[in-house]
This record gives structure tokens, sequence and C-alpha cells, in this order.
């Protein structure tokens, strides 16, 4: 629907991006492959969806290149379901981004999942009304994306292997490198910028308040309501959860369940509780067993 | 009263940080409620912006509903930004079919009322309860006021100049104890709503 807001009103600017992923704050996005998993997440309280053609875990096990989903699909999660829909662009691919953007979608994931459409440059987020998110491994990683539009981030992990620890690791070397600028004096900041590679302006601006400047979830390998708390109480603002929810023995009750323990992710008792006779969380694989050419955090520069 | 109040900020999910920043900047005390038990020892209660049907669902969850309720029916002031704003509505429409309330606005409020995200905006808007001074306001996947009941004051509209139509858009309404905006003046730096919610709180 285009907007029939005129004169003052003004769509598409920073703080209206910013503020949407504001609105996602301690919630679940869930990884669906079609409406009726679509419905399933909605009911279980996910604070919104992905919308994408394979789950990491198929796009690892069925090898090929992976891209944008079938307008179709992406349209019939959108009927399906009223809260956010998202889906996914191949990373500097900005003619899917364009095609997702006219069909609707709230959010596009440039996302290291699918296969990457450019190997130097990823998407000018600028010139798009609707927002993005983007993986990130580092800091300097998270603030090239930033300047580049991005109006959210997240960490990468390691998508589609059920194994959280490249998470955690993205997640606390982000919060280290926050901490370590924040400790520098004004004089260091041009030479951590250097070193970082990320703009000068953006490392000012997260040494002084000592955050990013846009909300940080967590992705990649968050399979079990312990694993969505643990990375809560790590300082994630909210939690993607990809092939763990619909590649495990029962996709409602885990989605339930991951959902509680994001709320009360400081509340063992109630993580506990939720955890209760889930069945099997979905196969895992190792990071440390996937050859380094084949790990989808190493895509994005 | 006298002693400087505290209010909660229900934190089932969406931005509550920066209603609580908004609200220490305020002069009050400010803190995530989201137990029946966390709902003793408040003053007034802010439901933040987010998803209604998320927010809707937990609700019903956690049993939170019934203590809300009874928290108003008690005469505790209430300030919603716009899912706050659906769930202090007595009405939605445009939601889920088994969504819930809290109520305490005799209102119909539509969710999404705006369109999807990419017709998000941000627009100025006059509000004579807070001064002359327009208020910068942020309409995020926004609901809007589509009908009021008569004990029902509005607070601000969007002109139907603005619209292209003939109808103004109701985005800030007031009954009693209890106050709510389609916008999001806790991601401003300007705190004329908190402070009018605040000023509502002191005099209950």
């Amino acid at each position: 629907m285009a907007s029939n807001v005129s004169n003052n009103a003004v769509t598409g600017t920073d703080r209206v991006k910013r503020g949407m992923a504001d609105m996602l704050k301690g919630g679940v996005i869930m990884d669906v492959v079609n409406a009726e998993q679509a419905k399933i997440a909605e009911d279980a309280g996910a604070i919104a969806v992905m919308a994408l053609e394979r789950v990491p875990a198929d796009i690892r096990a069925e090898g090929g290149v992976s891209r944008m989903s079938d307008p179709d699909m992406i349209q019939g999660i959108i009927d399906a379901v009223s809260i956010p829909v998202m889906a996914k662009a191949r990373i500097g691919h900005f003619v899917e981004a364009q095609v997702i953007q006219s069909l609707g979608v709230d959010y596009i994931d440039e996302s290291e999942v699918l296969t990457p459409a450019d190997y130097t440059h990823h998407i000018d987020k600028w010139a798009f009304t609707v927002p993005f998110v983007c993986g990130a491994t580092n800091l300097g990683e998270a603030l090239r994306r930033i300047n580049e539009g991005a109006a959210m981030i997240r960490s990468k992990g390691e998508a589609g292997t059920g194994d959280v620890s490249n998470a955690v690791m993205h997640m606390r070397t982000i919060r280290a490198e926050i901490n370590r600028l924040s400790s520098m004096a004004e004089d260091e900041l041009y030479v951590a910028a250097k070193e970082i590679q990320a703009p000068y302006d953006l490392v000012v601006e997260v040494a002084r308040n000592g955050k990013l400047p846009v909300v940080l979830f967590t992705a990649g390998g968050i399979a079990t309501p312990a694993d969505a708390a643990m990375m809560m109480q790590m300082g994630a603002d909210g939690v993607f959860v990809g092939s763990g929810i619909f590649k495990s023995g029962n996709p409602a009750q885990r989605a339930n369940a991951i959902v509680q323990a994001t709320m009360h992710y400081e509340d063992a008792d109630v993580i506990a509780n939720v955890s209760r006779g889930l069945g099997e969380a979905m196969v895992g694989i190792n990071v440390a067993d996937i050859p380094v050419p084949h790990r989808l955090a190493e895509r994005g520069w | 009263m006298s002693k400087t109040p505290t209010i909660g900020v229900l934190a089932i999910q969406g931005d509550v940080r920066e209603h609580i920043r908004a609200l220490h900047d305020s002069g009050v005390n400010a803190v995530p409620v989201k137990t029946a038990k966390s709902f003793d020892n408040i003053d007034g209660l802010v439901v933040p912006g987010g998803e209604s049907t998320t927010m809707s669902i937990l609700a019903i969850k956690n049993n939170l509903f019934e203590p809300l309720r009874a928290m108003q029916r008690a005469g505790m002031p209430m300030y919603g930004s716009c899912a706050g704003l659906i769930m202090l509505s007595n009405t939605v429409m445009d939601g889920r079919a088994d969504q819930e309330t809290i109520g305490g606005l005799d209102i119909v409020a539509q969710r999404n009322a705006f369109g999807r995200q990419v017709d998000s905006f941000e627009i100025d808007l006059d509000i004579p309860a807070i001064g002359d001074e327009p208020f910068h306001a942020l309409f995020i996947r926004a609901p809007l006021v589509a009908e009021i009941g008569p004990d029902v004051e509005v607070l601000a509209s969007i002109p139907a100049a603005v619209m292209n139509d003939d109808n103004d858009r109701i985005v800030a309404v007031r009954q009693g104890n209890v106050m709510a905006t389609s916008f999001h003046p806790e991601i401003t730096n300007d705190l004329r709503i908190h402070q009018l919610f605040i000023d509502i709180v002191r005099a209950s």
C-alpha cells in the first residue's frame, strides 16, 4: 500500500527504520518457509517471521546457489499473518532488495545465509524506504553495515548448525570491542577506527554511548530455550531462530518455549519449566566440523 | 502524592528501555515489570511500543491480564504508546480474533492503520495539552483511534488535509487516568508527553 500521507509527513527516515527495530526488542523472530509455519510462529508469540524458501539447515544439506524466495511464497506469508514479515536478500543483490521492498515486506535481511551476489560490496541500504538488518561477527563489521544504512544488527553465529558457540563468540566480541572503545582516550579513537576498519564518526559515537547506535539481536545456532535466554543475558536485544524450531520434533511447543524463555531470560525457574518434554531438538552440526570455506559467517566484508 | 512516584513499564516485549530512560529523564523512578508480584509498589504503568498481538499472547500465557485490569479498576494511571494504545483500548479492529486487552479507554483502536513499515512516518503534531510548540511524532506501523466514546478526550489528531481526505486521524486520547498515543515519544528527546502522564500520576 502506498502511503497516502503527504505534506510534512516523511517516510523511510533513519528514525522510523531504527525505531521499528526498537519495537521488536525482547522478541523472537522465526524462520518460516510457508504460511502454515508462519501461523504456528505467530500463535506462539513470535514478534516477526522471516520468510525464506529453505531454512539454513536445508541450504547447508542441499548446497547449490541460494537466492531470494519466490515472491508468491513471501506474499503468501504476508497474507497469512499480521505480525511483521522479514525476507532475505543476497549480500550485495540490490535488485532482490528492490523486489522485496515492492512486496511490502517490513524488514530486509541482507544475509550471509544466501549465496553472496557481490564479493566486494554490500547493498547501499540508504537508498531504500524499507529498513535492513545485517549480520556481524565483530564491531568493525557491524559499524561498516550501519555506515551503509543498516538499521539493525544481528550476530551471524553459524546458521543451520544448532551450535550456539559462534553466536556466543560474536556477541562477546562485539561487547568486548565496545568496552575497549569506551575506555580509550579521545585521541586514541583515530587509530582504533583504522584498526577495526570502521568509520571514525561511528567509532566516536560508540565510544561515547557505550553501545551500538542500533538494536543488536543474536542469530545463528540458537536451538533451545536456554540458548535464547543465555544470549539475552549476554546483552542481545532479541533473538532470531532459524532452523531451530521447524527442524525440531515439536515446533509449536518449542516455539512457545523459546518465546517464554526470551521474555523471562533471567528467571531459571521459567526456563526450566518451558524446557521440559520438548522432544527432539534439531540435529546439530559442530561448527568445528564444518570446513572453513563452508562456514556462512565468513561471508560478508 | 509527595514522594517521587515509581512508574512501572510493562516488560513483556518492546521498547521498554526507551520509556524507562524518558521517565528517568523526567525525574521519576522507573522499573520494568513483568510479573504480578512486580506490580506491587508502582504508582503508574506504561505499556510500551512493540507488537500488540505478541503482548496479548504472552499476557494471556503469563496470567497478567487479571492483575493488570484489577490495578486499573483500583485507579492506577496508565499510559500506552503504539502497541500500548491497543492494549489500553476496549475494542481492537484488525487484530487477532483471540486478542485481549487491558482496556480502560472507550475507543476502537485500528491496528496498523497507516500501512506496513514502508509507510511508517514522522510528522509535527499540534498537541494543545502540552503547549504551543509542535510535537515531532514518530509513527511506526502505528494504530489510530477509529472511534471514541463520550468520555474520551482527544489530545491530538493528524489533520485531514495532511492525509488528503476529509477525516482527521485521532492519534492521542485520554479518559480519566488512562492516556495513549499512536506515536512513540519515548524514541524522541521530547519529554512533554511523559511529563503529562507523570502529572496524572502525581494527581492521583
